[in-house]
């Protein structure tokens, strides 16, 4: 009994925080809610309304590009830089430390630092027209239709990588260097090395942070946020941006719970197939 | 001389020389590196000296903009309103997570590991399932526009991943050791801060200092729950000064200097710390 009462505070401040409006939302996706004041059963409306909605159609599918994006680009720059760490001594540490920075900085300041770099009148564009390049002098990588979306998901991109370079780094210095010595004795070229013995000695820790991957493409807010609000003309909105117009523009709370219970099913499927996993015996 | 040559050739596979390596090690550490000192470069520049050449080191670095900066962004105000949340949160997040941990790591807790099953889970659901209640509850509670009122959401948000960081180094201790001070009499209270708080400090440092990042960056709940400009903290009140003064890059550098300066200044004194902790299956 001692222990439960040591768990106590976790669970109280986690039931009023977490639990107890999570319960609530399901409750209020049923409703035509505001926000304030009282709210009208309306069964599964704004479920229906979700599937003919365009905008939610288009923002999931900024979801799912966005997906692809933050999936292939960190990994291989993380996979790249993490194995040449993982071959050399002198400077790991201050490699190692350098590529962690934009991780540990502000959503902020980061989106601030790519906002002012990526501005047509000042930014890289104008540096690289002076000396000769002139092709991205007048481009607006966050204000133009077609680049918005890549725009945002490059500056994520770039304060990501250097985390998965770490955490691809401390798996590889896991993998049983015997078997690298076993593979170089039967002749195995660096790719072969990398291949057959680096990649399935981080197998693990490749599919956790897969699955992974897509709950944190689903859930991405501050960058959108930050630096374009969706925008141009919805060119960025994703799901989490969406609904939070939903609540705080629109006043559809009611809505919003139904979009914010959908993409926790979505979350909860994943949780499960990772938990599946575990269970069939994969050390994730 | 066959041999010489197959030997020397072997030899040099086995060790290359990682020039190659290098550069592209630092290829890389310069992408990251290198829009971190145009932040720099562009706080000591004044907006002409910025158009002129947007990348370059100033060439008559003025330190006006902090000044100016410091003044008009009223960083005074919401710096101390970080550091008041980022205080909170860590005793609050130490405290809650520590008493979690314990139970969870050196006592016998019925449905224990359905507890722990939970605090995975629970730190990786979607703030959007539960946003809406919380937000309307919070209304209610008179805990928006309240810096204890974010940081009760820190507490439930933060422990999850605390308690069970700080379970993994509390499991290392010896059960020998509270075995010997249950036999002397003392209270589970007792034991927990006279034999587990000394051995443990490091996992409450790394707790201390992951918490502190996190409050520190935050912008999620801090742009939901605080709109009143003297009570925001760094995170919001830097992106409403960036609104304001969008145009004069010098200005906005300066102040994105005030937020990043302390947490890089922590990082590179402690970085081994943090970056263990952050790595250690964080799923934020």
């Amino acid at each position: 009994m001692t222990g439960w009462l040591f768990l106590a505070p976790l669970l109280l401040v986690n039931l009023l925080v977490i639990v107890g409006p999570s319960i609530a939302t399901v409750y209020y996706s049923l409703t035509d809610w505001t926000g304030t004041g009282s709210a009208k059963f309306i069964g599964l409306s704004n479920y229906r309304r979700a599937f003919d909605d365009p905008d939610l159609r288009q923002a999931v599918v900024h979801n799912v590009i966005w997906f692809v994006l933050f999936l292939t680009i960190p990994t291989i720059v993380g996979l790249l830089a993490a194995h040449l760490l993982s071959s050399i001594r002198r400077f790991q540490m201050f490699f190692r430390t350098v590529f962690f920075i934009p991780y540990i900085t502000a959503s902020v300041i980061n989106a601030f630092i790519w906002t002012s770099l990526l501005n047509p009148t000042n930014g890289i564009g104008v540096a690289l027209s002076h000396i000769g390049i002139p092709f991205f002098k007048n481009t607006s990588f966050f204000g133009q239709p077609n680049l918005a979306l890549p725009s945002v998901n490059f500056v994520v991109d770039w304060h990501w990588w250097g985390f998965l370079a770490v955490i691809y780094l401390a798996a590889m210095q896991n993998v049983d260097p015997a078997l690298y010595d076993a593979a170089k004795v039967d002749g195995a070229g660096k790719w072969q090395l990398f291949r057959h013995i680096t990649m399935p000695g981080i197998y693990p820790t490749l599919v956790f942070m897969f699955l992974m991957t897509i709950i944190w493409s689903l859930k991405v807010f501050d960058y959108v946020y930050i630096i374009t609000r969706g925008g141009p003309g919805g060119a960025s909105q994703v799901i989490s941006t969406l609904m939070y117009d939903d609540i705080f523009s629109k006043f559809e709370a009611g809505y919003a719970a139904a979009i914010g219970l959908s993409m926790s099913f979505v979350v909860a499927i994943v949780l499960a197939g990772y938990f599946y996993l575990r269970k069939r015996g994969s050390e994730l | 001389m066959t041999a010489l040559t197959r030997q020397g050739l072997t030899s040099r596979r086995r060790e290359p020389l990682p020039i190659g390596r290098y550069a592209i090690l630092t290829l890389l550490a310069l992408s990251v590196l290198w829009p971190l000192l145009t932040l720099v470069f562009n706080s000591l520049k004044t907006n002409a000296a910025i158009g002129a050449s947007p990348l370059t080191p100033p060439t008559h670095p003025a330190f006006s903009n902090f000044a100016d900066a410091w003044r008009q962004g009223n960083f005074s105000v919401t710096m101390r309103n970080s550091v008041i949340i980022g205080v909170g949160t860590v005793v609050g997040v130490c405290v809650i997570s520590g008493l979690a941990a314990y139970a969870l790591s050196q006592l016998k807790l019925p449905a224990g590991g359905a507890a722990i099953t939970y605090l995975f889970m629970g730190s990786a659901l979607p703030v959007q399932l539960f946003l809406v209640p919380l937000f309307y509850l919070w209304t209610r509670l008179h805990l928006t526009d309240s810096l204890f009122g974010l940081m009760v959401i820190f507490w439930a948000t933060d422990s999850p991943f605390a308690t069970l960081l700080l379970r993994s180094f509390l499991l290392k201790i010896p059960k020998d050791f509270r075995e010997a001070a249950r036999l002397d009499g003392a209270s589970e209270l007792q034991i927990l801060r006279r034999v587990v708080l000394p051995l443990a400090w490091p996992g409450f440092l790394t707790v201390a200092l992951i918490s502190a990042l996190w409050s520190w960056n935050e912008f999620f709940f801090a742009i939901t729950f605080i709109h009143e400009p003297n009570l925001r903290p760094i995170s919001t009140s830097f992106l409403a000064f960036q609104d304001q003064f969008s145009t004069n890059w010098g200005l906005t550098s300066a102040a994105a200097l005030f937020m990043i300066a302390p947490i890089l200044i922590l990082f590179l004194a402690l970085q081994r710390r943090f970056v263990n902790g952050l790595t250690s299956g964080g799923l934020k």
